[in-house]
């Protein structure tokens, strides 16, 4: 008999991510109705269209079509030159038609990759397909006084243009998945291509996530994990994923096959009932449009039109400002900070302070948000250009300016302001500042004995009662000659 | 003078001299409908008082020297057009009370030009049949013989304008149902190229297949109506850019040098002696009025019918889904989700259009799909490859447009595939998106004869110019059925 091994298996987890980004075009993706609908009051952006009533028809909205072609490019994709649109099909309140306007087998790109870098190490995650779809009705779900459970149909988002992005399962950890969402996130906001709201679902990821022994190259029991609505709840729900499917393996049990839905504030996945009733969703070509032929002229003068990306913007930040790889990956990886970090340094041209400051003070503040959407900070490059300038002029120390910094984040006052109501100048008059000294050198005769007997470390402690004093207002060179001078003469 | 015996051009001509007026001729037109309705039943929604309406704002532009090409005439319009205000039935439960809130593109263009709306006409549930007998409501009546069918499945727009109910009418087609009813109602029906009229608004049976088209008594009247309904529409991706000739111009002209292709498959088993004695008889008439007429073969007809009801049905299974009694129409309300889209269904569907689902639904499913659907698509493009190997050599082909005369009502209930070969000589047409005409060529015991002509994409002139020199020879379509005469 073999001598049974107890040696334990380590599994790796292999993840695929398939995100569905709403198009911010003007229009709907087969009718006219304004695909904005975020603040519009339910059933308002609708027409016979997009509300499916018998006899409508669908009409191709290129500029949808142009966003994904360009999409596409960004992501390195191949694009076949003849596409088509197919019916999905499957019943459901939230689908007005009774089937979903999709591609199945000649979607409008395939084969594509982005880079992504995690502790270090920079990978390229496959893509599979990049295509185009309608976005389905949005439903809400209420009980009434009697308990009673019910639904409400709002059609606003019925129709709206969806790109779905499919990865190729080449993501090795929750890490990588959160980082390739970041980058992609950055591509489509660098494109212009989609608002990126997740809060407002105009960004959803689902995840496929299997385990199999490291070493391995067959593919474990995947689940598919839903209801994910911020990037941290893709990391925490992987992370929680990983470690329920790794438990179930090692204690010799099997991965069911299933779509499991993410509890935020359980912090657990548990099994979802199915939507659809069936799952065969009997695909066919949508009789009711043409076949897309996309020349290679039109695919030349898109790729042309292309802006800077990530990882081109990376490039130029190390080029441009000196920046470190890191610094300048950091900057350029998402297009929020990437803009705000560049309207500060037009405006406060020291791009290694202005960095300092993005990636130290404002990450810090921006950690515990669910959104890498800046649309409504409050601090504008504005504001940390003045403040840099008022440090740079003296008006504020580093331990004040970051006060300010916090005050401005919150609030959105103009730093000079904040200093001005907050009485927050930095004091170096030296009159002032000498009252503060003999008082502190009054208060605390051990210290003084101390200093004067060699005690080098007494001063730092009544240059902390000189700061504490005048609330960390005195300017510390300032106090440090004052104290040095008194304790000398006195 | 009787005013609902004259053709469209006939009552346009009195209409424009001012010696009648657009509210006698639609009041003729109503009190004829009401008349006959009770026996022949040919409408779902009778418009009386729209019509009256629109025909009294028609008399002030006529009054007013305007030449709008349609101002004053009364037509019917079948009950799966859309139109703003009025329901729109489909002749089905599930949309019994369903009114559109806006108008199909072909209701569009006929009320900007003029046309007046008599009603709507009854066909088979979403147009899914060949006798109007799956009328959720009632089944129409052949003007001809009231115990016989009027075809379907435009069957109450055939039977209103044989009856003289209406001057003309729209049909839709998509696999006969505009030319076989006209065949069986002694009247003509043109099936225009796929694309040639913008489906916008016309409710959806099965998409790649479905075209709207004219129905009247002269194929100059299906000219008149054609020029107006047909052209670019952006609301629908699959109309054709191409401009829109003058179809009544092309009427002019004779039939010398017309090359006319007489597919040999089209006189096969099941035809009925008559009925190709007539078109036989027929087709001697074109070579009598200077065609040269020879045979054809177009060898995978046999393989249409087919490949139509795994293609149609396939479509209709998808364009069917949205009637789930969650927005509009019949709906029953039941304890889940599940159970109120079945029960909504079962209700409100009824045999032949459940029956469509499911083979259409059962041909798309994984692993039948590549075996049924996709084998059908195959045959689709053979059907169309033998049609543009015979427009080589041929100008326009001529068939009968249905194997029999109209037969019995509930003769084929039961027999739901002796059913669909009444579209037998129809369907291939509609498979190659072609254009395709019926027109009126003798009778069989009382009982209407067609003529199919068939061209190829966008011949929709020359295929009128051959019907209206039929018709200039013949005098079938001047026959009246025997409505009046103490029946």
């Amino acid at each position: 008999m073999a001598k049974a091994t107890a040696a334990r298996v380590t599994y790796e987890p292999v993840i695929g991510l398939e995100v569905h980004a709403q198009i911010r075009t003007k229009s709907k993706m087969f009718c006219g109705c304004s695909a904005d609908y975020f603040d519009a009051p339910p059933n308002t952006h609708v027409c016979p269209v997009c509300l499916g009533l018998p006899g409508v028809l669908p009409v191709i909205n290129q500029a949808a079509v142009e966003a994904t072609l360009m999409t596409a490019l960004a992501l390195n994709c191949e694009i076949p030159e003849a596409c088509k649109f197919d019916r999905k099909n499957y019943f459901y309140p939230d689908l007005m038609k009774g089937y979903q306007i999709s591609q199945y087998d000649l979607p409008f790109s395939r084969n594509g990759w982005l880079t992504i870098e995690v502790d270090g190490q920079t990978r390229r995650i496959g893509i599979e397909r990049v295509h185009l779809e309608e976005d389905t009705a949005r439903l809400l779900h209420r009980t009434d006084a009697h308990g009673r459970a019910y639904s409400l149909v709002d059609v606003n988002r019925s129709g709206v243009p969806l790109l779905e992005i499919v990865s190729k399962p080449d993501l090795r950890s929750a890490a990588e998945a959160r980082a390739y969402l970041v980058k992609l996130h950055a591509i489509l906001q660098a494109l212009g291509i989609s608002s990126g709201h997740l809060e407002e679902g105009a960004f959803r990821c689902d995840a496929n996530i299997s385990l199999r022994p490291v070493g391995s190259t067959e593919f474990g029991t995947k689940t598919e994990i839903k209801n994910m609505n911020s990037f941290r709840a893709v990391y925490r729900a992987l992370e929680y994923e990983i470690a329920r499917q790794t438990a179930i393996l090692e204690e010799g049990g099997q991965i069911v096959q299933e779509t499991r839905g993410w509890v935020d504030d359980r912090g657990i996945t548990v099994p979802q009932r199915s939507k659809e009733f069936a799952h065969d969703y009997r695909y066919f070509p949508e009789p009711d449009l043409p076949p897309v032929f996309i020349s290679r002229e039109w695919v030349a003068q898109l790729r042309a039109r292309l802006p800077e990306l990530p990882d081109a913007r990376r490039e130029r930040y190390q080029r441009e400002y000196g920046l470190s790889a890191y610094d300048a990956g950091q900057l350029a990886g998402s297009h929020a900070i990437a803009q705000f970090f560049e309207r500060t340094v037009a405006l406060y041209p020291k791009p290694k302070v202005v960095a300092n400051w993005v990636q130290g003070e404002l990450f810090r503040l921006l950690k515990d948000r669910e959104t890498l959407d800046l649309s409504d900070l409050r601090l504008t490059p504005e504001h940390l250009a003045e403040l840099l300038t008022l440090v740079d002029r003296g008006v504020l120390s580093l331990a004040l300016a970051r006060q300010v910094f916090e005050e401005a984040f919150v609030t959105g006052e103009r730093p000079e302001a904040i200093v001005q109501a907050r009485g927050l100048a930095q004091i170096s008059d030296t009159a002032e500042l000498e009252r503060v000294v003999d008082e502190v050198l009054a208060t605390n005769p051990r210290p003084v004995a101390d200093y004067r007997a060699g005690k080098e470390a007494a001063l730092s402690f009544l240059m902390g009662q000189v700061m504490k004093a005048t609330r960390g207002k005195a300017n510390p060179s300032v106090v440090a000659e004052l104290l040095r001078a008194r304790l000398r003469t006195d | 003078m009787d005013l609902t015996q004259l053709t469209l051009l006939e009552a346009r001509a009195l209409l424009r001299a001012r010696e009648i007026s657009a509210v006698e001729l639609t009041d003729a037109y109503l009190a004829r409908i009401a008349a006959l309705e009770p026996r022949l039943r040919a409408f779902v929604t009778v418009t009386a008082d729209l019509a009256r309406l629109q025909a009294r704002a028609a008399d002030v532009r006529l009054a007013a020297g305007e030449e709008a090409p349609l101002l004053g005439l009364p037509l019917a319009l079948k009950d799966i057009l859309c139109t703003a205000g009025v329901r729109t039935t489909c002749s089905s439960r599930i949309l019994e009370n369903f009114v559109p809130p806006y108008d199909a593109a072909v209701v569009e263009r006929l009320r900007a030009a003029g046309a007046v709306v008599l009603g709507k006409t009854n066909l088979d549930e979403f147009a899914m049949g060949s006798s109007t007998e799956n009328s959720a409501f009632f089944p129409t009546r052949n003007p001809w013989d009231l115990a016989r069918v009027p075809g379907g499945s435009s069957g109450g727009s055939a039977a209103a304008v044989a009856a003289g109910e209406a001057p003309a009418a729209l049909g839709t087609d998509t696999g006969g149902s505009i030319r076989q009813p006209a065949a069986l109602c002694g009247i003509v029906g043109l099936k225009p190229t796929y694309g040639r009229v913008s489906r916008y608004g016309l409710v959806a049976f099965a998409s790649s297949l479905d075209q709207i088209g004219p129905m009247a008594r002269t194929a100059a009247d299906c000219a008149l109506l054609l020029g107006v309904i047909a052209g670019h529409d952006p609301r629908d991706a699959t109309a054709l850019p191409d401009p829109v000739p003058d179809y009544l111009a092309e009427l002019e002209g004779d039939l010398r040098g017309l090359r006319v292709g007489v597919p040999r498959e089209y006189f096969a088993a099941g035809l009925e002696p008559g009925v190709e004695a007539a078109v036989r008889a027929a087709i001697a008439q074109l070579a009598a009025l200077g065609a040269s007429v020879d045979e054809v073969s177009l060898p995978h007809t046999e393989y249409g019918v087919a490949a139509y009801y795994l293609i149609a049905p396939a479509e209709a299974s998808a364009n069917l889904a949205r009637y789930d009694g969650v927005k509009y129409g019949y709906s029953v309300a039941a304890p889940t989700l599940l159970d109120s889209y079945f029960r909504t269904r079962a209700e409100g569907f009824g045999p032949e259009v459940k029956r469509r689902i499911m083979l259409g639904t059962y041909a798309l499913s994984a692993g039948y799909y590549d075996a049924y659907y996709l084998k059908a698509q195959k045959v689709r493009t053979l059907i169309k490859s033998d049609f543009d190997r015979a427009f080589e050599r041929f100008d326009v082909l001529a068939t009968p447009t249905s194997p029999t005369v109209a037969f019995r009502l509930g003769e084929r209930v039961a027999d739901p595939l002796a059913m669909y070969l009444s579209d037998v000589c129809t369907i291939p047409v509609n498979l190659a998106g072609l254009p395709g005409v019926s027109v009126p060529c003798g009778f069989v015991d009382g009982l209407p004869v067609g003529l199919q002509l068939i061209g190829p994409p966008l011949s929709e002139g020359r295929l009128l110019r051959v019907a209206h020199c039929y018709q200039q020879a013949t005098d079938w379509h001047r026959r009246t059925p025997p409505l009046d005469e103490g029946g």
